[in-house]
């Protein structure tokens, strides 16, 4: 079993200049280890919408890897991604699904199905390739690979599940932080700073 | 009864004279016909979901990576992608017009149809502002639903209040209401 700050810290010393789009325990860790901060979004306020929202940023921009770094509670909202992800095809986005069976956030219930093998789901689904580990230096030794061939491209990983009783942070700054994230991506990727202000938080 | 018609040809002109890159959808039957008009426009790239709730966060992600896409779900699917609206849409101040498929308006306010009667008040809800559009003669209310979304950093939708039309075989151009100039 892996933990979510190996995990964090293998993909990041693969990611080069790809775009991040984190959601959940994910976002934390990564935030931690992250080399291009100003490529990273991570989902929040949102859940189970970051595999949707990276596949936009890997079908606007599809000369840049997409990592969707996502989980298994939030994709099971959100399973007909799958399906739409392998209908459009995107050569650059690598969707790496950190599987704990439970959700951790609101204190580690379990998922309604701990067994389901997202690996096998998203090859059913018709992703190019999809890989399942369970041991870092499986992960470590495979990802430079996997990430040089085309995507879509599954990655689950087994984790240890780190049950939190804290909650989610939800005052103005957290939320205002997706929106002004978002912004801050438009502008490295297009060069242009030309969104305005809009919402509730900024 | 809704008389005049409204012809997919002209809102697929009003999207390309609008810059219009992607079109994330999920077909209805009342836009069955808009879904193949779209087929010969090959500057609109169409994005189908599997669920409506998809459709405003890939939206999301195509703006943020420089495209301009609108998106295209039935009311009953916007109903189901109230969270994506609520987080990902009105939250992050995203600039998008949402054509929303009215299925069951009848403009007499009496449709068995309850996905008909809630969508107004829907919109009510989540202050989103939002135009009607019943028949060719109502399509100089899209452009002001996309200035409207540009100035306010907010989705606005176009209620598409009736299935529109069919395109005859091998039509080009935008179409005229039958009878026309």
């Amino acid at each position: 079993m892996i933990t979510y700050a190996d995990a964090c810290r293998v993909i990041n010393e693969s990611r080069g200049e790809a775009v991040s789009v984190t959601t959940m325990t994910q976002t934390k860790y990564w935030n931690r280890v992250s080399s291009e901060p100003d490529l990273d979004v991570g989902i929040a306020n949102a859940m189970s919408k970051a595999s949707s929202v990276a596949l936009g940023i890997a079908l606007g921009d599809p000369g840049r890897p997409v990592l969707c770094l996502d989980s298994d509670g939030s994709l099971l909202m959100n399973f007909g991604s799958l399906a739409t992800i392998a209908g459009m095809a995107p050569k650059n986005l690598y969707h790496f699904v950190f599987n704990n069976g439970i959700y951790a956030v609101t204190g580690g219930q379990p998922v309604p199905a701990p067994g389901v093998d997202y690996a096998r789901a998203a090859e059913a689904c018709g992703y190019r390739s999809a890989h399942r580990f369970d041991d870092i230096e499986s992960l470590d030794t495979a990802l430079p690979g996997i990430l040089s061939n085309p995507g879509p491209v599954m990655i689950e990983i087994i984790v240890k599940g780190e049950p939190s009783t804290e909650g989610v942070d939800q005052t103005w700054e957290s939320n205002a932080r997706l929106p002004l994230q978002l912004r801050a991506l438009r502008t490295r990727l297009t060069g242009s700073d030309d969104w305005g202000p809009g919402g509730p938080y900024i | 009864m809704i008389n005049g018609v409204l012809h997919p040809k002209n809102v697929v002109a009003q999207l390309v004279q609008h810059g219009v890159s992607h079109y994330v959808t999920l077909p209805d039957s009342e836009t069955a016909n808009m879904y193949e008009a779209l087929l010969a426009e090959p500057s609109v790239t169409i994005v189908p979901v599997a669920r409506e709730g998809e459709a405003i966060p890939i939206a999301a992600g195509l703006f943020v990576a420089g495209k301009n896409p609108v998106i295209s779900i039935q009311n009953a699917g916007l109903f189901e992608a109230g969270d994506a609206l609520r987080g990902l849409g009105l939250g992050i101040g995203l600039p998008l017009v949402m054509f929303i498929g009215y299925r069951g308006h009848n403009r007499k306010g009496d449709t068995p149809d309850s996905a008909a009667t809630f969508l107004e008040p829907y919109l009510h809800m989540w202050r989103v502002e939002y135009f009607v559009v019943e028949s060719n003669d109502d399509l100089d209310r899209v452009p002001l639903a996309f200035d409207l979304a540009r100035k306010t950093n907010q989705p606005v939708a176009v209620a598409i209040g009736t299935e529109y039309a069919s395109e005859p075989a091998g039509a080009s151009g935008p179409a005229q209401e039958e009878g026309g100039q």
